[in-house]
């Protein structure tokens, strides 16, 4: 394995930062660390990198021993790669000299192609000999992913990378970077507390909560097959609903029988959550269901509307933006879920 | 077995690592601790008679004298240094860029040399009473310069270069472009400099200020000129009259405690700051242009504190060289130029190399023990100069008896004399001791502005160590490093008791000169070798000008 | 990094340890005298060179102030390369030779040139030149015939019109040590309280300063060394103030001296005893006082002309020795009765 975490733990005093951290990272694979701040996201990537040592367990990549409790390889000697929150970039040298930082140990040749080569693929070369406060935000956010690249670490970690630039950059950002970090084959670790960059960018995401790994899955089934109803919460929107287990797959509600994708180790009469997300929630004229809409939020091509049921529940829907409702009015719904799942009821 | 080792191989113990670097701190430091250690075991040995004595009749009036003092000082030098210094470096007026590096210039002038001419023109029986007397008939009016206001002034007069030194230069790295974003937001410029910029340079401005505070604990010229009876004056008092060096080190023990209050405050006032990332290399803010009054009020404000500061000690001083040190003028002031030169710039240049390698290590490997070594080992800026010569000097006189008993086993009575203690290398220890703090303190401030990302960065890109010092930290650092120099340059130009004490046979300095005149009370002789002081002093304010307008 | 230190830490080392090699070697012994010295080097090189000119004989010195030279002299105990210790007052040889740096010196030249009140009993110091601390006053304002003594000035007709230098200087407190050796410590005390209460400004730092408020007019008497009076009367001749010789105790003006020891770890012990014998001697002593206005020890050899002409003087005739002895006590006692 390429990038091996197992059973890490970093305490500070007593707060255990990261609390029996495993995971694993093939090479060339794209990895995130998703969570709220201070579950410990940050803390991890800092083991990683070697700037914070480790109490527990191992960090191993490509079987040689990074750190364990008591002893940690240099930062300086793991070739780990690191883009910091705030880029970090040497305010006295310019992009060029940036890029070259970590590879002075090359023939001035190699070094000379190296560099054109990444400032080409982060498109920046007509910059290159310009200095890190003359560049804005998303260029000086691709000056430090090609500064990281350069030396061609077995691993290059990104601390929030997008987090300081503005919403609109941070999603074309995201895109190439991705694109960047494939191109030139590297294997990547991201930590974000943003599910949009995580998905955007990594193929496997892990969502941390105090220190621990709640799921390390593709998004696709974070987002549809949450372990945890934590994991369910933070991913997506939704919301839950309330049922009672009539078969080993079935689940009634006030919305009717809802099929589940599998049978769980369920008792009949149990009384459950099921996770509705958005899109499985159709708006139908036809259907005889009908929820008030209590509030509404205008996304361009659709409406998410917060409808409440009979029951008092509030569900969330998507709807195409020509069917606009006003708050108050009642619209008729049926459920069409792709992926069922249930929790146990956080509360009887 | 051997395969799980292979794969161990180069990871490093933490805890080793750790108790490594403070190793070679430890190390580093040592000759900064050895005076200091020599100054606290005095208390094992309690000169309780003599002790008595001083807590009755001595320490009260000490005590409060010198609180009085170095509060004093500290306060007038942080509000003159700060305010001169943010005058020339975010604002324009008549005259601003001569001022620039003129106000520096005071640092050149001993202060005790400072003190011996207010004290000589301003007193009852100097020139300018004397007029009033024969104008007015009386000047009975004029407030005694002998007081504590009269030593608060000279010593803010002569110490304010310190604070206006580190204060410029945080105020040239950020202050403007600061100051500019704060009035984008709506803040008036007073506003903005009380809100943003201020607090910024906050770091810088309580370097310099406790680097006063400690000279200003340790002065001993200065006071005695003006009889003011300190802490200081009282060490030298108990060894040089009672005849009890255990005595005066045990004062020296108390003075410390001084010292600690003074970090502690220091620390304090960083506790809460931020780091903030890097400086402009280009952009530069437009100075604030002051007119009409305001610009003449600035200028007539900078052109008082250069006049009191150092046009006129050094008119005085050149009249005083011309009519009455003319003879001593001969070639061997050639020697004692190139003796001052060779140990200043030698001085300045390890100290602050060293600063850098200590401020590093403190920042890499920040440990309780780690902080508490590097604090002790800044103490001796604030210890009495003699008595830090003396501190330093008597390990070293142990080590060359110990090498000179076992010199005399080996070889009998062929053994070759050996004499560590007269040597330019002890003279340069015993600077270092003294003047760490003078390097390492703006070295420190500059350090603590660049974001530890940045450190970070370096790390993950292979570079870590030496490496890191030479291509990240010494560039970001220039301003810093160069203050550190040109602080600890002049101060060794002006420093006597290590250069006596210390200095091969016949290895006199300027310093010295001025030593041999004025402790026999010659002051109008000692004029000359003062005044080459001064003159030398002049040569880093010129290269800081020049340095400055590079970086502008 | 820190692999990466040491080698260069080792390379400075090493550079280090040739220059210190370089310096060591320097440092080496030979046949020359070697002199610790806080009398200053413009009032004592012309001696060694006019010695090294008639005899010979080299002489390598150091100068600082004398505290911390015994310091060393102690610290370097019987490694140390010094023959001679030098200083500008008796304490500070009291001192030396209490804690056993000095070593006693028989010779017949010395006793005979050198009064015996200006040497150590035990002969391990010798007086060279008298520096006497006496009353200097404004003709202006002061009639000689109302001065006397230093205890009179304790007097309440001198209320508000008396200049003191600090106590801080040590002629002050061989002065008050004299006085204690001659009154006792009350009754010192006392007369020190009537000085502080007849005080007319705060004690200066130094001589000339008191001096030239005496002029300026801010009080009409003070206590000066006289080479200091000579200095300024050298620079000014029609100054209103003049010397009068007071009388300590029973008689005499307050002398301190300027003086010699040999080590107890020279190595030269012949030749510093040739040397300090040879300051002893008319022409050296002549020299010795006269490059700084001071009274030659030796009641052989007249005092420069003008210093003669501010008048003889008969001197107080204990034993310098006690200033020395006393000095501590002295300032204790200064501390007690609050004179700065």
């Amino acid at each position: 394995m390429w990038l091996e975490l197992k059973d890490v733990v970093r305490r500070f005093g007593r707060l255990s930062a990261v609390n029996g951290l495993s995971f694993e990272l093939e090479r060339g694979a794209i990895g995130c660390l998703l969570g709220p701040s201070g579950c410990g996201k940050t803390t991890a990537l800092r083991c990683i990198a070697g700037f914070e040592p480790i109490d527990e367990g191992t960090i191993r990549a490509q079987d040689r021993v990074l750190s364990r409790p008591g002893s940690v390889l240099p930062p300086e000697e793991r070739r780990v790669g690191m883009v910091f929150q705030d880029f970090a970039l040497f305010p006295h040298l310019t992009v060029e000299e940036n890029v070259a930082f970590g590879i002075a140990h090359l023939a001035r040749d190699a070094r000379r192609r190296r560099i054109d080569e990444l400032l080409e693929v982060v498109g920046l070369a007509h910059r290159r000999s310009q200095y890190p406060h003359q560049l804005s935000g998303g260029e000086q956010q691709r000056v430090a992913l090609a500064r990281a690249l350069a030396p061609q670490p077995d691993i290059v970690l990104l601390d929030e990378p997008f987090s300081s630039l503005d919403v609109e950059l941070r999603e074309r950002l995201s895109v190439q970077v991705r694109c960047v970090l494939k191109q030139l084959g590297a294997t990547a670790l991201l930590v974000t507390h943003d599910q949009q960059e995580a998905f955007a960018v990594a193929d496997v995401v892990g969502v941390m909560r105090d220190g621990k790994l709640e799921q390390w899955d593709t998004p696709y089934e974070l987002y549809h097959r949450p372990a945890t109803r934590f994991v369910a919460d933070f991913i997506g929107q939704g919301a839950f609903l309330v049922g009672e287990v009539v078969s080993p797959t079935q689940v009634r509600t006030e919305l009717g029988i809802v099929q589940l994708n599998s049978a769980g180790t369920w008792r009949i009469g149990q009384r459950v959550d099921l996770l509705l997300r958005p899109d499985d929630v159709i708006h139908d004229d036809n259907s005889t269901l009908t929820a008030e809409i209590c509030a509404r939020v205008f996304r361009g091509a659709e409406f998410l509307y917060t409808l409440r049921l009979a029951s008092g529940a509030e569900i969330l829907a998507l709807v195409p933006s020509h069917h606009d409702h006003a708050i108050g009015e009642r619209i008729g719904i049926r459920l069409e879920p792709d992926h069922v799942v249930a929790f146990e009821r956080s509360e009887p | 077995m051997s395969a799980i080792a292979g794969e161990l191989s180069g990871l490093r113990s933490h805890r080793a690592a750790q108790a490594k670097s403070f190793a070679l701190l430890f190390v580093l430091c040592l000759p900064a601790l050895v005076p200091l250690a020599a100054v606290l075991t005095a208390m094992l040995t309690p000169e309780t008679e003599i002790w008595a004595h001083l807590a009755r009749h001595v320490l009260p009036g000490v005590l409060g004298n010198t609180l009085v003092l170095v509060v004093g000082v500290s306060l007038a030098t942080a509000v003159l240094g700060t305010g001169l210094a943010w005058l020339t470096a975010t604002c324009d007026f008549p005259a601003r860029r001569f001022f620039e590096w003129a106000l520096l210039l005071p640092l050149a002038v001993p202060s005790y040399v400072l003190a011996f001419i207010a004290v000589g023109f301003l007193d009852y029986a100097g020139p300018l009473q004397s007029w009033l007397r024969e104008v007015f008939g009386s000047s009975s009016w004029v407030p005694p310069i002998r007081s504590t206001g009269g030593v608060i002034c000279v010593l803010t007069l002569s110490l304010y270069p310190y604070v206006y030194l580190l204060a410029r230069s945080a105020f040239l790295t950020q202050g403007r472009r600061a100051q500019e974003a704060a009035r984008t937001l709506g803040m008036s410029a007073f506003k903005a400099f009380w809100r943003v910029v201020l607090p910024l340079a906050r770091p810088w401005i309580v370097a310099g200020t406790a680097l006063v505070a400690m000279e200003t604990l340790a002065d001993f010229g200065a006071v005695s000129v003006f009889n003011y009876d300190t802490f200081t004056t009282a060490i030298y008092r108990a060894w040089f009259g009672m005849f009890s060096i255990d005595a005066a080190l045990e004062l020296a023990a108390v003075l410390l405690a001084f010292v600690l209050v003074v970090f502690v405050l220091e620390r304090r006032s960083r506790a809460k700051l931020r780091f903030t990332t890097t400086r402009d290399v280009s952009h530069r803010a437009p100075r604030v242009e002051l007119r009409g009054g305001r610009a003449f009020a600035a200028a007539a404000v900078a052109a008082l504190i250069f006049a009191l500061g150092f046009l006129l000690p050094l008119l005085q001083l050149a009249v005083w060289a011309i009519t009455r040190a003319r003879m001593d003028f001969d070639a061997r002031y050639v020697g004692f130029l190139w003796h001052s030169l060779l140990l200043a710039s030698s001085a300045a240049l390890i100290i602050a190399a060293a600063s850098l390698v200590v401020a590093y290590m403190e920042r890499r490997h920040s440990s309780l023990a780690l902080r508490t070594l590097v604090r002790g080992a800044t103490m001796g800026y604030a210890i009495p100069g003699t008595v830090l010569a003396v501190g330093i000097l008597v390990p070293i006189i142990g080590l060359n008896n110990l090498l000179q008993d076992l010199l005399a086993r080996w070889f009998g009575d062929a053994a070759p004399s050996v004499l560590l203690q007269s040597t330019l290398l002890t003279v340069l220890l015993a600077y270092f001791a003294r003047f760490l703090a003078v390097g390492f303190n703006p070295i420190e401030s500059g350090l603590n502005r660049i974001t530890p990302r940045i450190d970070e960065a370096a790390m993950s890109l292979g570079v870590g160590g030496v490496g890191l010092l030479r291509r990240v930290h010494a560039p970001l650092l220039r301003t810093s490093l160069v203050s550190a120099a040109i602080l600890v340059f002049v101060d060794v130009m002006k420093e006597m008791p290590i250069t006596l004490i210390a200095r091969p046979f016949g290895w006199d300095t300027l310093a010295v000169r001025v030593f041999e005149m004025t402790s026999e009370g010659e002051w109008e002789r000692a004029a000359l070798p003062a005044l080459v002081i001064v003159l030398v002093g002049l040569i880093p304010a010129a290269l800081l000008t020049r340095r400055g307008e590079h970086v502008a | 990094m820190l692999s990466r230190t040491f080698p260069l830490l080792a390379r400075f080392a090493s550079v280090l340890g040739v220059a210190l090699a370089f310096l060591v070697g320097c440092g080496r012994g030979t046949d020359e005298l070697v002199i610790y010295s806080s009398r200053n080097e413009q009032l004592i090189k012309p001696m060694f060179d006019r010695y090294t000119a008639e005899t010979g004989q080299a002489i390598r010195f150091v100068t600082d102030d004398a505290g911390p030279l015994i310091e060393r002299l102690a610290a370097e105990g019987k490694n140390s390369p010094a023959d001679v210790l030098i200083t500008v007052d008796a304490g500070q040889l009291w001192q030396a030779a209490e804690r056993g740096l000095l070593q006693p010196i028989e010779s017949s030249i010395i006793a005979a040139n050198i009064p015996e009140h200006l040497r150590d009993p035990q002969s391990r110091w010798f007086g060279l030149s008298v520096r006497a601390r006496t009353i200097v006053y404004s003709t202006e304002r002061v009639q000689p015939d109302e001065l006397s003594t230093y205890e009179a000035l304790a007097d309440e007709r001198w209320r508000g019109r008396l200049c003191l230098r600090t106590s801080k200087s040590v002629y002050n407190q061989s002065l008050v040590a004299m006085m204690i050796a001659a009154h006792g410590e009350e009754r010192t005390e006392e007369i020190v309280r009537g000085w502080v209460a007849n005080l007319a400004t705060e004690p200066f730092a130094n001589d000339t300063r008191l001096m030239e408020a005496i002029v300026a007019g801010q009080c009409d008497v003070g206590i000066v060394n006289t080479y200091y009076y000579g200095r300024l009367l050298r620079e000014k001749p029609d100054l209103p103030i003049k010397l009068f010789w007071a009388h300590l105790g029973e008689k005499g003006v307050h002398v301190n001296v300027s003086g010699a020891g040999v080590t107890a770890a020279a190595r030269h012990r012949a030749a510093a005893q040739k040397f300090i014998e040879w300051l002893t001697q008319p022409e050296a002593q002549a020299m010795f006082a006269g490059v700084n206005l001071e009274y030659p020890a030796s009641p052989n050899v007249e005092p420069d002309p003008f210093v003669a002409s501010w008048g003889t003087f008969e001197a107080n005739l204990l034993n310098v020795a006690q200033a020395g002895e006393l000095q501590a006590t002295a300032v204790r006692l200064m501390d007690r009765a609050g004179f700065r």
